[in-house]
């Protein structure tokens, strides 16, 4: 396999703070790779390098053999396309979003045309050339803001959390369309990801990051064999424990993850095991709901994160989950740091790793 | 008769007769005011630019200069425009004084500081993210700052109409500079100012006559605004999936 990028001893910094420390990887021509970490990892920025939209304050960038400079950004910028997680377009219709990149580059009126049609068929999204872009749904903004960059059959693809906060149909097209350019355009495809299920599945390569640095890296197996006796590096994503587990006599998993929390999952396991909840599978509740959630656990709120409609949470159970509820229902159950709440999910939003 | 319903009454009939002379000082203010203001868009949107995507020392005191001479009473601008025209000033050589040139070149020069700070504002609103999306698309720097421009094309549209409304409305300048020569530079603005001085009947006549037309040009833009808008929202909401 060839090399077709490289960051060598990169170090990048946003002011006083340090956001990549020393990072060197290589990405192989042809691959998947995600790149697995909590929010403030470095993933993003070290996305915009790739995309060569940011310079590091050291080290190097070399793409396809050559070094990455001021002078030759530009023309490598035609080689990288980067979507990013804030879906953001110009104010015009699905069709010259799309087009954009595309007659930037020159291409014929008819290739034009038929490339954007093309890409709107991959997303599936046939027809909607005509739409504006704001008016389509956030699963069908993601489609297209995909559907932009793939357009334009660049080498490197870089995608920031494509799938991250989509209902799971949108999931499954975005996933399907990662899967299958890389399958059949060979494109080479860095991701940025917080969903272990998607880590699992779609990479051929993990690399884990945590404060600016990477911390590990290899194929997907390898990664999350070694997390189930690395309580360290689980700790760098969110939600993922390690335990005993036991089999109940209903037929369910119980997992002591420490501190007196005992998780109940579907899966059948036995012996030291790694688990995995989806901040988004978790319903958040001031008061103890009686439902059918195995999972109910009394927790206070140590951590709150504006992140515009949404807001993530840390609440301490015994051990910190995150969660994710809209900015909304934050203000009307009037939550706040240091809140009592309950959160609860089902056995089967548990993945056992 | 009551002099003013006398005036009204025959404003009415010049309007409807279509007088050449009235039609004549018509066409020139809007040809004045309309070149000024392209005048003002060409030299303004550029700084406008730079207003609005570049950060460096001293912006803030050039924004504020501009939006101080937002403010500037046309009739003083109308004298230093005066004394720099006029045979003793720096471009009394070009002859320009009751000419159209100074008309247009003054109003242009009122105009402009409204212009840049309306683009300004209006570039400023952008996502600044949209640069690096273009970037990423694969523009150059040129075409990263036109992606900007066209996003920001409503605020710009809606500057220059503002331009062209104070420029056509003004009196100071084209009075002072241009001397409201008839059939050369008199426009809608010193028209009124001189019949109503005039006055008598046909004075007010034809003074209320020009106001009309005057009021009708500056009105008839600005409804058509809020219809295009209101057509526009209308549209759109049309053309919703619900």
């Amino acid at each position: 396999m060839t090399t077709l990028a490289e960051l060598k001893n990169l170090t990048k910094c946003f002011g006083n703070r340090i956001v990549l420390d020393n990072i060197t990887l290589q990405i192989e021509e042809g691959e998947i790779l995600a790149l697995l970490g909590p929010n403030g990892a470095g993933k993003t920025t070290l996305l915009k390098i790739l995309a060569f939209l940011e310079r590091p304050e050291s080290g190097e960038v070399e793409f396809q053999g050559e070094t990455v400079t001021e002078k030759n950004a530009e023309r490598m910028r035609l080689q990288s396309a980067i979507v990013f997680q804030r879906t953001l377009f110009f104010s015009t219709s699905v069709y010259n979003n799309i087009a954009y990149g595309l007659r930037i580059r020159k291409l014929p009126q008819s290739t034009v045309k038929e490339e954007t049609k093309k890409a709107l068929r991959l997303v599936k999204l046939e027809g909607s050339e005509k739409r504006s872009v704001k008016k389509l749904s956030g699963g069908e903004q993601q489609r297209v803001a995909l559907a932009r960059a793939l357009v334009l059959k660049t080498k490197l693809l870089l995608l920031d959390e494509p799938t991250a906060n989509l209902d799971p149909k949108n999931v499954q097209i975005i996933e399907e369309v990662i899967a299958t350019i890389n399958h059949e355009l060979k494109t080479t495809i860095v991701m940025a990801t917080h969903n272990m299920f998607q880590a699992k599945t779609l990479p051929q390569r993990i690399a884990l990051m945590n404060d600016g640095k990477i911390t590990e890296t290899g194929a997907p197996a390898e990664i999350f064999g070694k997390l189930s006796k690395n309580l360290a590096s689980f700790a760098a994503v969110d939600n993922t424990f390690t335990g005993t587990a036991k089999t109940t006599s209903a037929g369910t998993t119980l997992v002591d993850i420490g501190n007196g929390v005992q998780i109940e999952a579907t899966d059948q396991r036995q012996g030291v095991t790694s688990i995995f909840v989806n901040p988004q599978d978790i319903i958040v509740s001031k008061s103890a709901v009686v439902s059918s959630a195995r999972n109910v656990f009394k927790g206070r709120i140590i951590e709150v994160l504006d992140l515009g409609s949404l807001v993530k949470l840390r609440v301490d159970v015994g051990k910190p989950f995150t969660v994710q509820i809209t900015k909304r229902s934050f203000s009307e159950m009037q939550l706040n740091l240091d809140s009592w709440v309950f959160l609860a999910f089902k056995a089967s939003a548990v993945q056992v790793i | 008769m009551n002099p003013i319903i006398d005036g009204i009454q025959k404003a009415l009939q010049l309007i409807l007769s279509g007088d050449p002379a009235i039609y004549g000082v018509v066409y020139r203010s809007l040809f004045f005011s309309g070149v000024a203001t392209i005048i003002a868009a060409l030299w303004g949107t550029p700084i406008a630019m730079l207003l609005g995507l570049r950060e460096f020392r001293g912006k803030s005191i050039i924004k504020t200069f501009f939006n101080t001479l937002i403010g500037m009473p046309t009739v003083a601008l109308g004298l230093v425009l005066y004394l720099i025209f006029s045979r003793a000033g720096p471009l009394g050589p070009l002859e320009l004084l009751y000419t159209p040139g100074a008309i247009i070149l003054g109003e242009a020069v009122l105009v402009t500081p409204l212009i840049i700070s309306i683009e300004t504002t209006a570039i400023e609103a952008v996502d600044p993210e949209i640069m690096d999306l273009a970037r990423t698309l694969g523009a150059s720097e040129s075409q990263t700052s036109l992606a900007v421009l066209k996003e920001a094309m409503n605020g710009i549209i809606l500057g220059n109409i503002a331009g062209f409304n104070r420029a056509i409305a003004e009196l100071g300048v084209a009075l002072l500079v241009g001397g409201n020569i008839a059939g050369l530079t008199d426009v809608l603005t010193t028209g009124i100012s001189m019949w109503t001085q005039r006055g008598g009947p046909d004075g007010l006549a034809m003074a209320m006559t020009l106001a009309f037309i005057l009021l009708l040009i500056v009105f008839g833009i600005n409804l058509t605004i809020v219809i295009v808008r209101k057509v526009r929202i209308l549209l759109t909401f049309g053309k919703s999936p619900q």
